[in-house]
């Protein structure tokens, strides 16, 4: 049961561990932390996965994990891509221009790593590109949900760190 | 023809999405059920009815979200709020800023915490607990993140302690979360004068 917990994303790579520090702090907040784990399924691996497959999202994953300078949860994430024509965009210096996904590779940079810059633009941008409103949201979501992991792994990383 | 709003503001904006939401009479039992629409509950506003395209995701998001900031123990609800404020600076979320800077006023009975954040940002003069907790929830919601061993020292030396901290993370990742969505797909408009 506790050992299933810390085998969970947010604490696998942060290095909580269940005879470390911070895992005392971590067992507090429980729910909330398997509530994050329930979120990183539904983003990754969801039922209706709309235009995006588990590999893409699974590519965008790691991409915005590289983009933040966090390796071990790009790390995580890689083994999910399984099909091979969506390696590329887990490459940030890739612009998915040969995938026929650049302004989505585009809107997925900018919302991740400049969203204060962000612009109705960019949502017209992705409209004109021929992404379905539905398949935004989706997008929107697996970024804002990532941008929530990367700093909760930040931030435990930290917890475990100092004293 | 409403305006939008670019700068902060106490006065909580209208939003208006920028991708059409889901239409209620239309939606399917899943969207439904992560939408929580009962028979008694019908009122839905555009922003969650835009998430209900992506109903497994808004299914989890809710309780999670609602667990980090109303849960019980560890950091206060209004210091939570100033997590939550700190990112949503960061990502310029004005709508954000808005709707958590009033529930920090009603929590604490005033504004001037938060009037203090409006006019100064980071630079603002504050308790030194709330001025540590809001440049770490600052520095965590860069990108990449720049929290480090010195805004951990200083949560610390402020009072802080473990399970306050984890709750100051998480309420500032979560609105990494809620400012990707909110900022990305809507616009924050200025309400219509009442007739």
């Amino acid at each position: 049961m506790t050992d299933e917990f810390f085998e969970m994303t947010a604490l696998a790579t942060s290095g909580v561990a269940a005879d470390g520090p911070a895992a005392s702090v971590a067992l507090h907040r429980r729910a909330v932390l398997e509530m994050t784990q329930a979120a990183e399924d539904a983003v990754l691996a969801p039922e209706r996965p709309g235009a995006w497959s588990a590999s893409m999202r699974a590519a965008f994953a790691v991409r915005i994990a590289m983009l933040n300078g966090n390796v071990e949860l790009a790390e995580r994430y890689r083994p999910r891509i399984e099909d091979q024509d969506a390696v590329p965009l887990s490459q940030p210096e890739n612009d998915g221009a040969a995938q026929g996904l650049a302004e989505v590779v585009a809107f997925m940079d900018k919302v991740a790593a400049k969203t204060r810059d962000v612009t109705a633009g960019d949502v017209e941008g992705l409209k004109a590109a021929g992404v379905a409103d539905g398949d935004i949201v989706r997008l929107a979501e697996l970024n804002a949900f990532l941008a929530y992991q990367i700093r909760v792994v930040a931030g435990l990383k930290l917890m475990r760190g100092s004293k | 023809m409403s305006q939008v709003v670019h700068k902060f503001t106490r006065n909580v904006p209208s939003w208006r999405p920028r991708v059409t939401p889901v239409d209620l009479k239309k939606a399917s039992p899943e969207q439904l059920d992560a939408l929580q629409v009962t028979p008694s509950n019908t009122k839905v506003s555009d922003y969650v009815l835009v998430l209900a395209h992506d109903p497994e995701t808004l299914k989890v998001r809710s309780p999670l979200f609602n667990a980090i900031m109303y849960d019980p123990g560890g950091m206060s609800r209004a210091e939570r709020e100033i997590g939550a404020i700190g990112a949503s600076i960061v990502n310029r979320c004005v709508y954000c800023a808005a709707v958590h800077a009033d529930r920090h006023a009603k929590l604490e009975g005033s504004t001037e915490v938060t009037d203090r954040i409006f006019l100064a940002g980071p630079d603002a003069e504050l308790s030194p607990r709330d001025k540590a907790i809001l440049d770490f929830a600052i520095k965590l919601s860069l990108s990449p993140p720049e929290a480090g061993e010195a805004e951990m020292d200083a949560l610390r030396e402020a009072g802080l302690d473990d399970e306050e901290i984890l709750d100051l993370i998480l309420s500032a990742a979560l609105f990494g979360w809620a400012n990707r969505l909110m900022h990305v797909l809507g616009d924050p408009v200025r309400k219509e004068p009442p007739a």
